[in-house]
């Protein structure tokens, strides 16, 4: 009985909603699907975007950065979210029609179980790179030896853990590896799977995470948002300008920033900021990226996105750091702001700028 | 007894002409209202397997440009590379066998001892209880398994079993490297768990369906208890036996969760049980939300078709087998 009233009320409301808000406003709705490494964050600015402006409703699944890209090619969503940028090939095949948007930053961070040892350990980049070639094989090897002067390195056999999904944090782990390594480059490569020359896999960051702190011995990597909020052990790393740095925050951005060099106010921003040269930056880092298209058919759908990103860009970065993601520098907005003042929707131009968008629609 | 106010129809009446015409179209109405229920059940009936062969047709569409590119050759090459896109199955393809033989070897004669015990030698105020307790093993989500298997049965291997096993066993191949913890053996037990219960419940409902006539024969020739079970019960149910491990083998083949949490997730063949493996299942669920490019996911399609191809071949090897066996014998095919 129950149940049947409740199928009545469901298709009462079906029926009555967009009548309703047809009467109240004129709703968009706009979807998105793609990375899981965003998600928190989205969803928060989903959320608090939907409070300040109740026209539009938005909605974003977390189903992967490769169906994201998939279901933004066959135009199944809006927009799409990825951790790894697409291919040439990929932008190619939908006649270039896709906008690579950067929202947050991300960083992944060495993690290791090391009984007996309290102080953090420092990595280089060729020590990193031969300990997940299989090359450095013992905690007391000389070369990780030399690097951490006063710490006592057991005797043991290190076991390397990653992640058994595809992954973003993946792509940007060995991003970084195949950029210092060109032996990393020529034998394994850069991507969200990798073929591992050696080491277990773990399922996600719990399951890697799971994995270290089950194996003495273990060294893994895992995305810096959850180090944090799980206050996980995790190591230095030394940057391109020699520093060793702490995966923080600040670091990450410090990343972006050293990368602009790179980019310039015309860029696609499917730019990789690994190995970053900025003196504080934390160099295993990335972005995250929204897939918006170059020409919306739907005037309002484009406007209404473009506005959205724009203000997850703005007033959305304060609500980045209290959820483990870097805010994007603010040095990078002007030229964010050209690329979305280029998105035609319906014809003319989605957004008309930074000033336009405070006007209520 | 209380007659129903329709039922009563006296057979005198029966014989009358008058009476018996709207009685015939009764029955018409009836026979067409049965005609309607037999095709809607012949529909849903027949829609199962189109369901089956429909998954078929998709997975071989989608796998259609890995079968062209890497041909027979991707079921027994063993690199598995999504940057360098060179893809071969067969770590998993032995690795999903291997898991669930394992799993077979530990699960079979725990789940038999369970199923004896219950019917033949534990006291009736303990057979419910305890067939209780197993089945309930069976509602346990994979995940909890897995959780479990990552923080209890890892460690436990760790520091109690594996070492005296390895000394002891330590030179066949079976146990040779070091043990890390995420082994093809953590899935193997993991596994074996899981199954346990659905075997154990099978086997007991063929074992109470062995008539007891079969037992009195055998204790009257002056068989043990031991003995009637050996030579009188297990022989009589044995075809309903192997349908119960068959479905045991079933759900091992296919189970993802539990397995990819334990069993290292590493493309690699190793005979060695302490060395970390991969199955087909859990490839396709560690690896399919991040396919970014067309032939990786293809390739993982590939994948799903054999491990669907597999699974219908342990049925057909199961049902000729049962087939077989069940010559001369009657109790089993019923539990299926």
């Amino acid at each position: 009985m129950f149940r049947r009233s409740l199928f009545t009320l469901g298709i009462i409301g079906t029926l009555a909603s967009p009548a309703l808000s047809g009467l109240l406003q004129a709703q968009v709705r706009l979807n998105g699907a793609g990375a899981t490494f965003p998600n928190i964050i989205y969803q928060t600015w989903i959320l608090t975007y939907n409070q300040k402006f109740d026209n539009v409703e938005i909605n974003y699944q977390s189903i992967g950065s490769g169906g994201g890209i998939r279901q933004f090619s066959d135009k199944t969503v809006d927009f799409g979210g990825t951790d790894a940028p697409m291919t040439d090939s990929a932008i190619t095949a939908i006649g270039g029609n896709v906008l690579h948007i950067p929202t947050v930053l991300g960083a992944v961070v060495p993690t290791y179980n090391l009984p007996g040892v309290s102080q953090q350990i420092r990595f280089t980049a060729d020590v990193l790179t031969d300990i997940f070639l299989g090359k450095i094989t013992n905690w007391s090897d000389g070369r990780i030896a030399s690097i951490n002067p006063g710490v006592t390195l057991p005797k043991q056999d290190i076991i390397v853990v990653h992640r058994s999904d595809g992954s973003g944090t993946t792509f940007v782990w060995t991003d970084y590896l195949a950029k210092v390594s060109p032996e990393w480059l020529q034998k394994v490569g850069r991507g969200t799977s990798v073929n591992w020359p050696v080491g277990l896999g773990g399922r996600g960051n719990e399951g890697v995470t799971a994995t270290v702190r089950q194996t003495p011995g273990g060294v893994g990597y895992v995305e810096l948002g959850y180090a944090l909020i799980n206050k996980m052990a995790f190591g230095l790393v030394r940057n391109k300008s020699g520093n060793w740095i702490a995966p923080s925050l600040e670091s990450v951005t410090a990343a972006a920033q050293g990368a602009m060099d790179q980019m310039g106010p015309s860029t696609d921003f499917r730019v990789s900021i690994t190995d970053s040269p900025g003196a504080q930056a934390y160099p295993i880092a990335s972005f995250t990226w929204v897939l918006l298209r170059k020409e919306y058919p739907d005037h309002a759908k484009g406007r209404e996105l473009v506005k959205f990103v724009w203000w997850s860009l703005t007033e959305g970065q304060a609500k980045a750091p209290g959820l483990g993601y870097a805010p994007l520098p603010k040095e990078m907005r002007p030229w964010i702001e050209a690329r979305l003042r280029a998105v035609t929707a319906g014809g003319r131009p989605a957004w008309q700028g930074p000033a336009a968008a405070g006007t209520a629609q | 007894m209380t007659t129903l106010p329709l039922e009563p129809v006296p057979p005198p009446q029966e014989q009358t002409t008058p009476s018996a015409e709207p009685r015939w179209r009764a029955l018409r109405s009836i026979d067409r209202s049965d005609r309607i229920y037999q095709r809607l059940l012949t529909g849903i009936a027949l829609a199962l397997p189109a369901l089956i062969l429909v998954i078929l047709g998709v997975l071989f569409v989608s796998a259609l440009p890995a079968i062209e590119r890497y041909g027979p050759a991707f079921i027994w090459t063993s690199t598995w590379d999504p940057v360098a896109e060179i893809y071969g199955a067969a770590p998993m393809i032995f690795g999903t066998l291997a898991s669930s033989f394992l799993a077979l070897l530990i699960a079979v004669p725990l789940a038999l001892g369970v199923a004896i015990f219950l019917t033949e030698f534990a006291p009736r105020w303990l057979r419910q209880p305890v067939a209780f307790l197993v089945e309930l093993l069976a509602a346990i989500p994979s995940v909890v398994y897995g959780l479990w298997g990552i923080f209890v049965l890892i460690p436990f291997l760790r520091s109690v079993v594996i070492p005296p096993l390895k000394a002891v066993f330590g030179w066949t191949p079976f146990f040779q490297g070091v043990f890390y913890g995420n082994s093809m053996i953590a899935g193997g037990i993991i596994l074996a768990i899981m199954i346990v219960p659905y075997i154990a419940a099978v086997s007991r409902e063929v074992l109470l369906a062995v008539p007891v006539s079969q037992r009195e024969a055998a204790l009257a020739m002056g068989a043990t208890r031991w003995e009637a079970v050996r030579s009188a019960v297990l022989p009589y149910g044995r075809a309903g036996l192997i349908g119960a491990i068959i479905l045991g083998l079933g759900r091992a083949l296919g189970e993802t969760m539990a397995v990819t949490m334990v069993i290292g997730n590493r493309h690699d063949i190793s005979v060695s049980v302490l060395q970390p493996g991969y199955t087909m299942a859990a490839a396709i669920a560690n690896e399919f939300s991040e396919a970014t490019t067309n032939m990786y996911l293809s390739a993982l399609f590939e994948v799903g078709l054999i491990l669907f191809v597999l699974t219908v071949m342990v049925n057909a090897v199961a049902r000729i087998l049962i087939w077989r066996v069940a010559r001369g014998t009657a109790v089993g095919s019923r539990a299926l």
